[in-house]
């Protein structure tokens, strides 16, 4: 098998090694020439927008919703201050392709915010970073900021082309609801981060009430190579429906864990050898493909996938952020999901019902069997309570806390009822051979 | 435009309207089958609610913004992939809505159950017990047995103050009583922290809940979480009977449900009217009624005999009172003067307008806090608002003009905000800084130069509007400084339609004269209307039933003018009647009022007895609170409002208008057989004739007063008074007494 194509996006300066970041190595693979045409009012905004439809690029932030149909929404001629926002809040467990973005290749990021910014009518984008990126990340977007504005590249009237552009970090504070766009929005306003209902969109109302686009670090970055190198190869890179590379975070169980720039619609076995296979060289037995709100697939199952947004969503789970966890043989599914819905518990913002009261219920039964006082009944009982509450909230984490729990339940049912049956003794603390 | 679209009558099993809307802001749904024309940007729950189909909800409120969360409306729409909230979901065409369909009942049963995972479930020791929305829906959306077995979280019950009692770990996170911060009071005092089921309704940072509409929240919380902690533990909601009553405190006339246990006055609660205080009521309101048990209730008449003080029959209180009145009138009525109090109801004014003028005596007056009668002929029949009390929303230029709005008249200023809030323009002419939480157009702080920044205000419009002033005006404001605030003020008020209040500080002002004719000038000159912010209860109705030593009832002119309530203790009179007065607190210049009284003879209509009565006083008799007497008041826009006594009175106590009834005939007025009070209202307003009916709209100012002749001095300080020692019941209310705004620091608002 050929060796496949990487780092052809959003990791293209990665070459450069350590200085990868830097607005000199950036401008090494044409860096800012798409941007410097628009300053020259050579690229239209319908241009813009109809290339990076075109390419069939699709959201990296978990919903996988089409990013040029997005910037479409925009009333990009109201006679209104819009906004650009760059959600680089990223949370999502097992996903870390956002924090390398800002890490080694900033400046795709800031030349992909003022494209779409100029594409949407936008004057001013933010780029809303989570708080525990302050080591890093931040401090590299932001001299790469710096940069841009001291190469005359952001500000006002650029390079006398009449365009004004000025981007903004803003740091959030850890909370993994603030990736949610509209919660995001409220942070970003100053607000607690509690998404907002919709309608209206954000499209309509966001940010301070104004006309918004949100979009995904990923996602934004994309959009300069999409446009330097056509849409057509951005397309072609991908398969039909989902176009272009996309940064797989590989996790859990693999000998190499990182991020991996690969074409979708590559074959589960062939990323999972990429990642190194599965530690120790032990067997597969479950997969998150999507990060930690995607059901989970069983591992006979995942082996038969290939990773495009459609093809795993057809499988029962999806491709979310892409980043995928690899589970082994020896994970314990209740204590996984323990762990999960630990997390969802803590994290939900308080403001709907069902998940506020319900993610907590789920916690707290897990941890319940766990500590071997559990019921054949709660096992039903659990899959009741996700089902009420998925569908029930203003916002997805309503869903993203009952899907694991479906799943899990509904793929490794048996591993719940030996651990009920044992008194809170795990199916794999019976395995023959356990290895540590 | 607005107006409600008619409903198809159901017809059984008919198909949904299949005709295309004619008019394009009708909107044909179909709700549970039935085919219904909705208007378009309605939500489901608006359509529902209109035509009687109950869907759930706890966070939704009509007057609040949708939030959406508590997920309790959920319905079903055809077509929607999940259960809809109905709060937030606005119809539209076609759209078949199902509130009872077997997946709207299971979302909404899935949303009960989750509520009360984590609820105390501790109702029969709750205050809300029987009065609960989540008790009254757990019964049709509720298990008979929970499901839930784990531990329930708890949540630490914040301290908000002396008003609201708080058991937060009752609290569902609807958010009403945080959007009523946010939207209603205009200063967000509590909010949400932490997350998840952590989540706790405080204020953040450990500090009471001050605003003067923040009783309200108590009825918002939809269950135990926030209650009334005066009441607290006093009585089960069905053991008390809601009787209808009207604000005695302010001009506004809020109305109110008084709750009775037994004869006593348990708690009081906001009556709906959307012309009046719409959903709610000020603190004031709801609070002050405490003070009626205060422990100097009168209880039995009293007589002072050679210094000291004997409990008397009511036979030999009158006689008493009869005796004494006759010997100080015997040679001329001129040496009586009455005082009597502006939240007395227009049957008590009247009557004792009535025998004071019998006794051939003119000085009445109920204008107790007014230093300033030099322009009192060009008073309005009545102290009116300008516009009806609604109206001010709709206005888009208002100066206010030497008011503690928010302290004088809590739903007054609501309503300004509201106008504020719908881009009026509204400026303040204060003697200090207020605090009100809407953006004002400007804020011109006077210090006790209030008549000069009045004079360049109109000074600026004038200038604006290029036109020349009156001859009595111009002289006034030659000279005066403009300044941008000034010229900002003129322009607010130049906007149409337009409003000048005059506030109680305006009114106590020892240049109100100056005032008045600045603001009627002022008011002419841009085409608004001129409005007042009275005292009391009933300052109308006591204008309307003679109450005023220039004029009889209806306003009519009477031959020779009495004396008014300052000259009457500055000239001492023979005796004085005072009825429910505290002479050093109700009166300008009440500490000077007190040698006048004490060197005379003093009859004294009071609900409360004080060592300063028992000083200054001669008789003294137990008349009736607002709570247990029955009778009219007359709100700032011209309302009439009668009421029903709704508790007991204590010991001997009677109502202030049979008292007065029973000595007119002794005193032998004519044609003063009334039984009821409702009597006496109706020979009062036989009398009114058509000035009965009160326009708000009619108080121009049609005087020719010239600014600057003779002010009158008096200490400012005392003008503003502070909001919870308004009347003698606010004053006996402890929960009141108790809080931030009455213990100082606050004055201006929170």
């Amino acid at each position: 098998m050929a060796a496949r194509p990487t780092n052809q996006v959003c990791f293209e300066t990665l070459q450069f090694g350590k200085e990868s970041y830097s607005l000199e190595n950036y401008r090494k693979i044409g860096g800012y020439e798409v941007w410097q045409k628009v300053l020259r009012g050579e690229l239209t905004r319908d241009a813009i927008i109809d290339e990076v439809k075109k390419a069939g690029i699709r959201g990296r932030g978990g919903a996988g919703f089409p990013t040029g149909v997005k910037m479409s929404f925009m009333p990009r001629t109201a006679p209104m201050q819009k906004y650009l926002v760059c959600n680089s809040d990223e949370s999502e467990p097992g996903t870390c392709h956002d924090r390398d973005i800002l890490r080694y290749n900033p400046h795709a990021l800031v030349e992909g915010l003022a494209l779409e910014s100029y594409a949407i009518g936008a004057t001013v984008a933010y780029n809303y970073i989570r708080g525990e990126f302050m080591a890093e990340p931040i401090p590299r977007f932001e001299n790469a900021l710096k940069e841009a504005y001291a190469a005359g590249l952001l500000g006002k009237n650029i390079q006398g082309s009449g365009i004004d552009q000025d981007i903004y970090t803003f740091v959030g504070a850890g909370a993994y609801i603030c990736g949610e766009e509209t919660a995001l929005l409220e942070s970003l306003e100053g607000k607690q981060g509690k998404p907002r209902f919709k309608p209206p969109f954000p499209a309509a109302f966001g940010l301070y009430g104004a006309p918004t686009t949100i979009n995904n670090t990923q996602s934004v970055a994309s959009i300069p190579t999409i446009l330097r190198k056509g849409a057509q190869w951005f397309a072609d890179l991908g398969v039909k429906g989902s176009g272009g590379m996309a940064i797989f975070s590989m996790s859990g169980h693999v000998e190499k864990p990182g991020n991996y720039e690969l074409q979708l619609g590559i074959p589960f076995p062939e990323l999972l050898e990429i990642a190194g296979g599965v530690r120790g060289g032990r067997k597969l037995k479950a997969v998150i493909p999507g990060g930690s709100s995607c059901p989970v697939v069983p591992a006979e199952k995942m082996m038969t996938l290939t990773m495009d947004f459609d093809t795993v969503r057809a499988a029962g789970s999806g491709l979310g952020t892409c980043a995928t966890i690899v589970m082994d043989e020896t994970t314990c599914m209740v204590k996984t999901l323990r762990r999960l819905a630990r997390f969802y518990h803590a994290e939900s913002c308080g403001q709907c019902t069902p998940c506020r009261e319900g993610t907590g219920w789920l916690h707290r039964v897990l941890t319940r069997i766990i500590d071997g006082k559990g019921a054949k009944a709660d096992i039903d009982m659990l899959v009741d309570v996700a089902n009420k509450i998925e569908g029930h909230t203003i916002c997805a984490l309503g869903d993203a806390a009952a899907w694991p729990v479906q799943s899990f339940i509904k793929h490794f049912r048996h591993e719940f009822e030996y651990m009920v049956e044992n008194k809170g003794r795990s199916v794999v603390d019976d395995l023959p051979q356990v290895a540590a | 435009m607005s107006t409600p679209a008619p409903s198809i009558p159901p017809a059984a099993g008919a198909p949904a309207a299949a005709a295309p809307p004619t008019d394009p802001n009708v909107v044909n749904v179909e709700v549970n089958g039935v085919a219904i024309k909705a208007r378009k940007g309605q939500m489901i729950i608006e359509v529902t609610d209109q035509h009687d189909v109950y869907v759930p909800r706890f966070c939704y409120h009509p007057k609040l913004s949708i939030a959406a969360n508590c997920r309790m409306c959920l319905v079903e729409v055809e077509k929607a992939p999940k259960p809809l909230p109905a709060c937030a979901t606005p119809i539209a065409e076609g759209m078949k809505i199902f509130t009872k369909s077997k997946r709207a009942i299971s979302a909404q049963k899935a949303t009960m159950e989750f509520l009360l995972i984590n609820h105390p479930l501790d109702c029969p020791i709750c205050d809300q017990g029987g009065e609960c929305e989540l008790q009254d829906l757990a019964m049709g959306f509720g298990r008979g047995v929970s499901r839930y077995t784990e531990r329930k979280r708890i949540v630490k019950d914040k301290n908000l103050g002396p008003l609201v009692s708080t058991d937060m770990t009752r609290c569902i996170y609807c958010t009403r009583c945080v959007r009523f911060g946010q939207e209603i009071a205009g200063i967000q005092e509590l909010g949400t922290t932490f997350r998840s089921d952590s989540s706790e309704i405080g204020t953040f940072i450990e500090k009471s809940v001050d605003h003067e509409l923040s009783g309200n929240i108590i009825d918002l919380c939809p269950v135990g979480a926030l209650n009334n902690k005066p009441f607290r533990y006093n009585a089960r909601a069905w053991e008390m009977v809601a009787k209808p009553i009207v604000s005695p405190h302010d001009c506004a006339g809020s109305n109110l449900y008084a709750h009775v246990l037994r004869g006593k006055l348990r708690r009081i609660v906001p009556r709906d009217n959307e012309a009046i205080n719409e959903a709610w009521i000020a603190d004031r309101d709801r609070f002050g009624c405490y003070g009626v048990y205060s422990n100097d209730r009168l209880q039995q008449p009293r007589i002072k005999r050679d210094g000291q003080w004997l409990e008397v029959s009511w036979q030999d209180a009158l006689v008493a009172t009869v005796a004494a009145l006759k010997t100080a009138t015997k040679s001329g009525g001129d040496q009586l003067g009455t005082l009597i109090s502006p939240s007395a109801t227009i049957e008590e004014q009247y009557l004792l307008a009535r025998i004071t003028r019998h006794l051939g005596s003119n000085n009445i007056d109920h204008r107790l806090r007014q230093r300033d009668f030099r322009d009192q002929v060009s008073d309005p029949v009545a102290p009116l608002l300008g516009c009806s009390i609604a109206d001010i929303d709709t206005r888009q230029g208002i100066l206010v003009v030497g008011s503690n709005l928010r302290m004088e008249v809590p739903i007054v200023a609501h309503r300004v905000r509201k106008a504020a809030r719908k881009g009026a323009s509204v400026a303040f002419l204060n003697p200090a800084e207020y605090e009100y939480h809407f953006k004002t157009a400007a804020y011109v702080t006077a210090g006790d130069a209030l008549v000069a920044n009045l004079g360049a205000v109109l000074a600026a419009a004038a200038a604006a509007a290029g036109r020349q002033l009156p001859q009595h005006l111009a002289q006034a404001t030659s000279g005066v400084n403009v300044t941008d605030a000034h010229r900002a003020a003129a322009t607010a008020i130049s906007r149409k339609p337009g409003l000048v209040l005059l506030g109680q500080i305006a009114q106590r002002h020892p240049q109100y004269a100056d005032l008045r004719a600045l603001a009627g000038g002022l008011a002419e000159l841009t085409g608004a209307a001129l409005g007042y912010l009275s005292e009391g209860a009933n300052a109308a109705g006591a204008t309307l039933a003679g109450a005023l030593p220039h004029r009889g009832v209806g306003g009519k002119d009477v031959q020779r003018a009495g004396l008014d309530a300052q000259s009457m203790l500055s000239n001492p009179r023979k005796a004085y009647i005072l009825f429910g007065i505290e002479p050093s607190k109700d009166l300008a210049n009440g500490n000077a009022a007190l040698s006048a009284l004490r060197a005379a003879s003093v009859v004294c209509f009071t609900p409360f007895v004080t060592d300063e009565l028992l000083d200054v006083a001669d008789i003294l008799l137990p008349t009736a609170t607002f709570a247990e007497t029955a009778g009219t008041f007359v709100n700032a826009e011209g309302l009439w409002q009668s009421f029903d006594a709704v508790a007991d009175l204590p010991g001997e106590a009677r109502p202030g208008w049979r008292v007065l009834r029973v000595l007119g005939n002794e005193l032998e007025l004519t044609a003063c057989d009334y039984r009821t009070p409702s009597d006496v209202a109706a020979a009062l307003e036989h009398e009114l004739g058509t000035a009965k009916d009160l326009e708000p709209g009619t108080t121009v100012y049609r005087g020719s007063f010239a600014p600057g002749a003779g002010a009158v001095g008096a200490a400012l300080a005392e003008l503003d008074v502070p909001i919870y020692a308004i009347d003698a019941v606010v004053r006996r209310s402890a929960a009141l007494q108790a809080t931030a705004l009455a213990q100082g620091g606050l004055r201006g608002g929170v």
